[in-house]
């Protein structure tokens, strides 16, 4: 049985960030076409729990970026991709026909491999959501800009710069200027795509710490190429190949004691 | 022992590259196709600006005396020279059997006196070329200029002799003539304009009311206080012309004669023979403002060409606002929210391919659809109590900015396109992923990034249709247009009208005008002039431009 995704009218937004719990994300039986050939996922089934951090794993090519993009239906861009299976938060079917896919991705949130800010100033990257959702107020909107700076580990940095061109910042600073931008709308899940991958150790060590403490408001799935990683961020991980989720299991056991042949291949570096 | 030394391997071992593997060849290719274009440009402006900025400076007058000689070339005894007031033109050489032959084209003035404006004198028979410092010439309102030595003039006071040393009274004259001239011209171009389109209004309603007799009285009533005004109007204009009647300038011309010419229609007395560098620079300026800010005379041969340039400016602007949002909008549309198949290829291709179609074939279209279809029409519509007199249904600003307009979508539509592929798709993702429609990410976050290219469509629109001449002789461009497109008066901007504009002008100047040598000097300025204008609305474009890409640079 699928209920139809109830949300909140777009322009209510909840006063305190605290109230987020997350979402209980379930996915059955997916599976995913880019054209009639080409089969990009494969009878993908997985439970992920709010308030914990689910890594993905996998050698390029696997699938793992196009499930994630699953969750928030960025793959509905892609024309003539068709997915089977059912995708369930909190028992709500994302897929159902009358979802509305912008109501579905303010509670979903991405971050993208590459930072990607506006070409606007950071005030304005933060409150780019909060706009579109329909906030004109000033004072909520500087309210919500500063605690969402502050929870992306940024404000500090930006807090006299808040008009300059977001571009002037720098990948690091990018990236949690992003971070900030997605979690300023307040979602419930959080997707984030290889999201340390064009920083330096410095820049991604604090990425690291920020997913750390969003993990208690949050549900938080993230996809990495780097094994330690997803060691250091994860309680699950789901190690993935050609389309197929080979192993799934908490971070510890999966990655010191693996059950399939394959995961161990791929993370004593055998392949992938 | 001596220890070998080492060859250095990235030294060849003989002869070094040729010239031609290192590519020295086409870098020479290069490099003179650009300086070959740069020096084309270069001599472009030059032939211009010599040209046409040169003929403000008052040009020194001679006192030629020339050996008269026969079509035989037999002395002529009864008078062996002849005197010539003259401004030189230029000379030519000619190649005959018997050598060369340089001859000078001198203009001679005095158009009015019958003695032929321009002669061609052989430079064998110039006896002596001498600048008299009393020499002046006159500039009119019509007959182009006058040359001879000031002699007397005549005021409703009295007779003055005038000589080089004591002609304030003629400048004072002239002082005083320009005012009445000036306050002729406001009269004319102000409270009789008006009072003619009352009364065109007013023949307008009494068509419309028919046999109403309570309103026809009252129309009468009008009727006769508009009639009243402007008898007044037109006696006011009367008494002025008359105040300046009795003002003659008598001037000694260089067959001894005196010649007595009405001041009125004197625009300046120019002595260009003892003028100083400060005076003549003044005269200069003076005469490039008048060329900019008078309407033309004599047929397009002299005065100014200031209804060309306001019709010019006009037309492009109400161009560039009619073809920016539907370029823009159309590419929005083809790039953002076509499905890209082959249909969207082959309008694309279409597109493209309609900035190769003549621009005549675009006046034929827009004469014969958008003035006779669309204008007729219109005049069907809401102006049939004016019928038959068309509205819209002839060639107009209007009609002339929508030819131009469709000529230049491609170039916009092009560009705008272009400027939304470079768009990253991750800005794209980063929007839509917060929630955003694509109507809204494409209204906060692509349209703002893709304004430089489309304000660079707009430039290149702008540059071509400043030039184009072709279509709009059929589409509302005139030779000579009374009114500006462009008034205080109700409705402003006259969209009906005909206009004059520069590229035409030049045309019209250059190759249909009776005096092609007076004319000559007038088409380099004029086509300086449209450089200038075009570079103008260029800059301007291309200042707005670099404004918006100041904010997006680091894309």
């Amino acid at each position: 049985m699928s209920a139809e995704l109830s949300l909140k009218p777009r322009h209510l937004l909840p006063a305190k960030a605290n109230k987020r719990t997350g979402m209980n994300v379930s996915v059955d039986g997916l599976s995913l076409y880019y054209d009639r050939h080409t089969k990009a996922l494969d009878d993908v089934s997985l439970r992920i729990k709010r308030q914990q951090v689910t890594a993905f794993i996998g050698p390029s090519g696997c699938g793992k970026s196009t499930l994630l993009r699953c969750f928030n239906r960025m793959n509905d861009q892609i024309e003539g991709c068709r997915i089977e299976g059912r995708i369930r938060m909190d028992k709500m079917d994302i897929y159902h026909p009358r979802v509305d896919v912008s109501l579905l991705r303010r509670r979903v949130g991405m971050v993208f491999q590459k930072p990607n800010p506006f070409p606007m100033s950071v005030y304005e990257n933060v409150a780019y959501g909060l706009r579109i959702g329909g906030l004109r107020r000033r004072r909520e909107l500087d309210e919500v800009v500063e605690r969402s700076l502050r929870a992306a580990a940024l404000w500090d940095e930006v807090k006299d710069r808040l008009n300059e061109n977001a571009l002037a910042l720098s990948g690091g600073q990018q990236q949690r200027l992003v971070i900030a931008r997605t979690i300023a709308v307040e979602p419930d899940v959080l997707l984030l795509d290889e999201p340390a991958s064009s920083l330096d150790p410095i820049s991604t060590l604090k990425i690291e710490e920020l997913i750390y403490e969003l993990k208690s408001r949050y549900t938080i799935i993230i996809v990495t190429h780097n094994m330690q990683q997803a060691a250091r961020v994860s309680d699950m991980t789901a190690f993935m190949y050609q389309g197929r989720v080979i192993e799934f299991d908490t971070a510890d056991r999966l990655f010191t004691n693996p059950k399939e042949k394959q995961t161990e291949d791929y993370i004593t570096g055998r392949y992938g | 022992m001596a220890k070998k030394k080492r060859r250095n391997p990235f030294i060849p071992k003989g002869d070094p590259q040729s010239w031609f593997a290192r590519g020295e060849p086409l870098l020479w290719f290069n490099a003179s196709g650009v300086t070959l274009s740069l020096l084309l440009v270069g001599a472009l402006l030059y032939l211009l600006t010599a040209n046409g900025l040169a003929h403000f400076w008052p040009k020194p007058l001679y006192s030629l005396s020339v050996a008269a000689t026969g079509t035989d070339g037999s002395e002529n005894e009864s008078e062996p020279t002849k005197r010539l007031y003259v401004e030189r033109v230029r000379t030519e050489v000619s190649t005959h059997a018997t050598g060369e032959q340089r001859s000078t084209l001198f203009r001679r003035g005095n158009r009015d006196r019958g003695d032929g404006e321009f002669v061609w004198v052989n430079d064998e028979n110039v006896v002596s070329l001498s600048r008299p410092a009393e020499l002046v010439r006159v500039l009119r309102e019509a007959w182009g200029p006058a040359y001879g030595e000031l002699q007397s003039l005549e005021t409703p006071r009295g007779t003055v002799a005038l000589s080089p040393d004591a002609d304030q009274a003629l400048y004072e004259a002239l002082d005083r003539i320009d005012a009445v001239r000036s306050k002729m011209a406001a009269l004319e171009n102000g409270t009789i304009r008006k009072l003619n389109r009352e009364a065109q209004r007013l023949y307008q309603r009494e068509r419309a009311i028919g046999g109403d007799a309570p309103l026809a009285e009252e129309l009468g009533k009008e009727q006769a206080r508009l009639s009243a005004a402007f008898t007044g109007a037109q006696r006011d204009m009367l008494e002025m012309a008359q105040s300046i009647e009795p003002y003659w300038l008598t001037l000694r011309v260089d067959s001894g004669e005196l010649w007595r010419l009405p001041l009125a229609s004197v625009l300046a007395v120019q002595h260009p023979n003892s003028m100083s560098y400060v005076e003549k620079l003044e005269s200069w300026a003076l005469q490039l403002w008048a060329f900019l800010s008078t309407a033309p005379r004599e047929s397009n041969t002299e005065g100014g060409v200031f209804p060309a340039i306001v019709g010019t400016v006009v037309m492009v602007l109400l161009m560039s606002v009619i073809v920016a949002p539907f370029g823009v909008l159309a590419a929005i549309y083809l790039h953002e929210y076509a499905k890209q198949d082959w249909k969207t290829r082959l309008i694309r291709i279409g597109v493209n391919n309609l900035a190769g179609v003549p621009s005549i074939v675009y006046g034929v279209f827009g004469l014969g659809f958008l003035v006779y279809v669309v204008g007729g029409e219109l005049d069907k519509l809401f102006y049939s109590d004016a019928l038959p007199s068309p509205t819209f249904g002839a060639p107009g600003l209007l009609w002339a900015s929508i030819t131009l307009a469709l000529l230049t979508l491609p170039v916009v539509i092009v560009a705008t396109e272009e400027g939304l592929a470079r768009i990253p798709q991750s800005l794209r993702d980063g929007s839509l992923a917060l929630g955003a429609t694509r109507f809204e990410t494409l209204w906060r976050i692509i349209v703002p990034i893709a304004t430089p290219a489309m304000m660079t469509g707009v430039i290149l629109a702008i540059a071509r249709a400043a030039g184009e001449v072709a279509p709009l002789m059929l589409v509302g461009v005139v030779k000579l247009a009374p009114a500006l497109p462009i008034d205080s008066h109700y409705p402003y901007l006259h969209l009906d009208q005909k206009f004059m504009h520069l590229g035409y002008h030049v045309f019209d100047v250059g190759f249909q005008s009776a005096n092609i040598e007076a004319a000559r000097p007038l088409v380099y300025a004029t086509a300086l002039l449209l450089v200038v204008l075009t570079i103008g609305l260029n800059l301007f474009a291309v200042l707005l431009r670099n404004h918006l890409r100041e904010k997006y640079k680091a894309l």
